[in-house]
């Protein structure tokens, strides 16, 4: 067996596992039985890549960002279009293929946490296409600097339930769909929204996203006849990431996720798990880098992207550092908000502020790799969500 | 013999039902907090439940959340809560169950918490979110230095499961009422005591029913069947009123009281 499958645990090395209330053992054993059952299955899968083509519009482009390759003089930048696709984002093909999971399984009640509100978009367009009851929970921070996708999900049919608690983001949305769904067992399906949590989860959302690297790579040896150098994603619970790194593990490819640097090192200002203040911790199920205090209490973060904006990681990524496969860098909220604007002027291509971390980052290194070397990254998704977000920091910092 | 298991003997002899509160450690802060169990013990709890504040409680409801925040808010920590344990042992000699997340012992070290619990006299330790495949290292530790990992059960725990959660538990197991989060309740669902009939034919450890108790009644019902009725979210709001009111320890002592009479009656005995 490959060394990046998990055990049947769900352990890669000392990362992941399943901690979790009791409560949620056999519904996660349940889930387990269903999607092993699933994996290999023709049936399945041909109806998965009917709905990747057919509605979700896949295959993405891989386009080559000639003028921005151009203006930094280094290495040619291609882009993986995760953007173009149904709803704007790489979060549908978790979607899709959950979905049609939860069905098989005869669940009637989909619940979902979203940060940026592209997963929770995601969640309720394929809710809406299956007639299945959906509600979404959101931190109420979240809700207010993504209030265009709140707007999408009641458009769909979903309720969106904000959260008071915590630091009102992600993290806090994971823990109230998980008190939902350890309270609904019996009906209720959780279609996590990144590769997180107990397993299996990090596995089977990294296996319904691993459709953007295997495109990429075809994508690339069809059209330069060899594998690019580089790889760069940005890094939240690590979906879009590992999606795109997932194919290219045994080839000899280097591959860059890029963290939410925030507005400072201090802990709290940042969502860079890697970073000082992050530590081998349990959160939310499994077993990962957690960004924590002394005591073991878990950090608040920040970063300007919601979707970024969480203090732990899933647990594939802590392994595939601990192995030295991954190199992981992070991105302040200025430099995204600077990469977000040069993609925007220079490819005519509006990022979301998530992936504009990952932007921010080949813009960092292509000047200094030579002319012939090559780097996909991954634009996981569209900003048009973050337009206002935009405008209130450019304007936060002309008044500073 | 442990005091869990001299506690449970101790019941067993006398024809009674243990009663086992719960409160947040450091809630609303540490000296009142002590005063709270203290005069828990002093009522007759048999076990006393001590949980220690995490700032993700994604097992409880809103009312454990938010005395779990009152405590954090004071920078309440695991070695607090230790301390804490100390205090209330050179006054009590009621066992004293710690109640935590699974994050806050790995910070601290799970061999050093297991000494550090072992030398306050704290006497077992449950992981909400330390199910049994995951709780070796910390049960062994825990065993090691004379401490019980207490096991959770569920109604949704297969026969199966039982079996293997038996075989490893030790102390008592806690057979969680319903499936949910921590909270009070008016009613207790039929599934723990089918739960808990379950169980038996597993184990010979008494079984503790929680999760959703909060009135005399509902612990009476749960001691038709179980050995012992675990309140804990219905005395955290209790606490929760009685902090704008004043003297949180005598309120408590009140309201406990009139939840419990006889447990009041027979604490006098001791
Ligand atoms: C466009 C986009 N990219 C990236 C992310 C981060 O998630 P992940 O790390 O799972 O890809 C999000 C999450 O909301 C997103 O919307």
């Amino acid at each position: 067996m490959s060394k990046y499958e998990p055990d049947e645990r769900g352990y890669w090395g000392e990362f992941g596992g399943r901690f979790v209330p009791e409560t949620l053992v056999a519904p996660l054993d349940e889930l387990t039985a269903g999607y092993f059952a699933l994996r290999s299955d023709e049936e399945f899968n041909r109806e998965f890549n009917y709905y990747l083509r057919d509605f979700a519009g896949r295959p993405t482009p891989l386009y080559f960002a000639e003028r921005l390759t151009e203006k930094l003089g280094g290495a040619r930048i291609f882009l993986k279009r995760e953007d173009l696709t149904h709803t704007g984002a790489h979060k549908i093909n978790n979607a899709i293929g959950q979905i049609l999971l939860a069905r098989r399984m005869g669940k009637t009640r989909i619940i979902a946490e979203t940060g940026a509100g592209q997963h929770g978009v995601a969640t309720a367009t394929v809710c809406a296409r299956f007639g299945l009851e959906c509600v979404i929970y959101m931190g109420t921070e979240d809700i207010r600097r993504q209030e265009l996708n709140v707007f999408r999900m009641r458009m769909l049919g979903a309720e969106v339930r904000g959260v008071d608690s915590g630091s009102r983001t992600l993290k806090d949305a994971i823990n109230e769909s998980l008190r939902d769904w350890v309270t609904n067992v019996s009906n209720t399906y959780y279609l996590l929204g990144s590769a997180l949590g107990p397993h299996p989860y990090p596995l089977m959302v990294r296996d319904f996203q691993s459709v953007i690297g295997r495109e990429a790579r075809e994508q690339f040896l069809a059209r330069e006849g060899s594998l690019p150098d580089a790889l760069v994603a940005c890094v939240g619970g690590g979906s879009n990431a590992i999606g795109l790194f997932h194919a290219f593990l045994e080839d000899n490819v280097r591959m860059i996720g890029v963290e939410a640097g925030g507005s400072g090192d201090e802990l709290g200002m940042h969502a860079a798990r890697f970073a000082a203040g992050g530590h081998i911790g349990i959160l939310q199920g499994t077993k990962s880098y957690v960004l924590q205090d002394a005591a073991g209490q878990v950090a608040a973060t920040h970063s300007i992207s919601a979707g970024l904006d969480y203090a732990s990681i899933g647990p594939e990524h802590s392994y595939l550092r601990s192995i030295g496969r991954v190199e992981y860098a992070s991105a302040s909220d200025d430099e995204a908000f600077a990469a977000f604007k040069e993609l925007s002027a220079t490819e005519g291509i509006i990022p979301a502020l998530e992936t504009a971390h990952g932007i921010a980052h080949a813009i960092r290194i292509a000047p200094t790799l030579p002319r012939e070397a090559t780097m996909i990254v991954n634009l996981s998704g569209r900003g048009d969500k973050d337009l206002m977000s935009v405008a209130e920091y450019e304007n936060g910092r002309a008044e500073r | 013999m442990n005091r869990i298991a001299s506690k449970f003997a101790e019941l067993h002899s006398a024809g009674r039902k243990g009663f086992i509160p719960f409160v947040s450690a450091g809630d609303p802060n540490l000296d009142t907090s002590l005063e709270i169990v203290l005069a828990l013990a002093d009522l007759g709890a048999d076990i006393i439940e001590l949980g220690v504040p995490f700032s993700d409680p994604m097992a409880d409801g809103p009312t454990i959340q938010a005395s779990s925040m009152r405590a954090l808010a004071n920078g309440v920590r695991l070695e607090d809560v230790i301390e804490m344990s100390r205090r209330f042992r050179e006054k009590s000699d009621v066992p004293i169950v710690l109640f935590s997340y699974l994050n806050p012992l790995h910070r601290y070290g799970l061999e050093r918490l297991a000494r550090h619990a072992a030398a306050a006299g704290i006497d077992g330790v449950l992981v909400t979110d330390a199910v049994d495949e995951e709780a070796a290292e910390i049960g062994s530790l825990l065993r090691a230095n004379g401490l019980d990992l207490i096991s959770l059960i569920a109604p949704t725990t297969s026969d199966e499961r039982l079996a293997k959660i038996a075989a490893n538990a030790s102390g008592f197991l806690y057979a969680v009422s319903r499936a949910g989060v921590t909270g009070a309740r008016s009613e207790t669902s039929s599934s723990a005591e089918e739960l808990v009939r379950r169980s038996r034919k597993f184990t010979d450890l008494p079984v503790a029913v929680g999760f959703g108790i909060s009135t005399r009644q509902q612990i009476e019902e749960v001691w038709e069947y179980a050995d012992a009725a675990v309140v804990g979210s219905a005395i955290v709001a209790e606490i929760e009123r009685s902090i704008p009111l004043g003297n949180v320890p005598e309120r408590i002592r009140t309201f406990v009281g009139s939840l419990l009479p006889e447990v009041a009656n027979a604490g006098t005995e001791n």
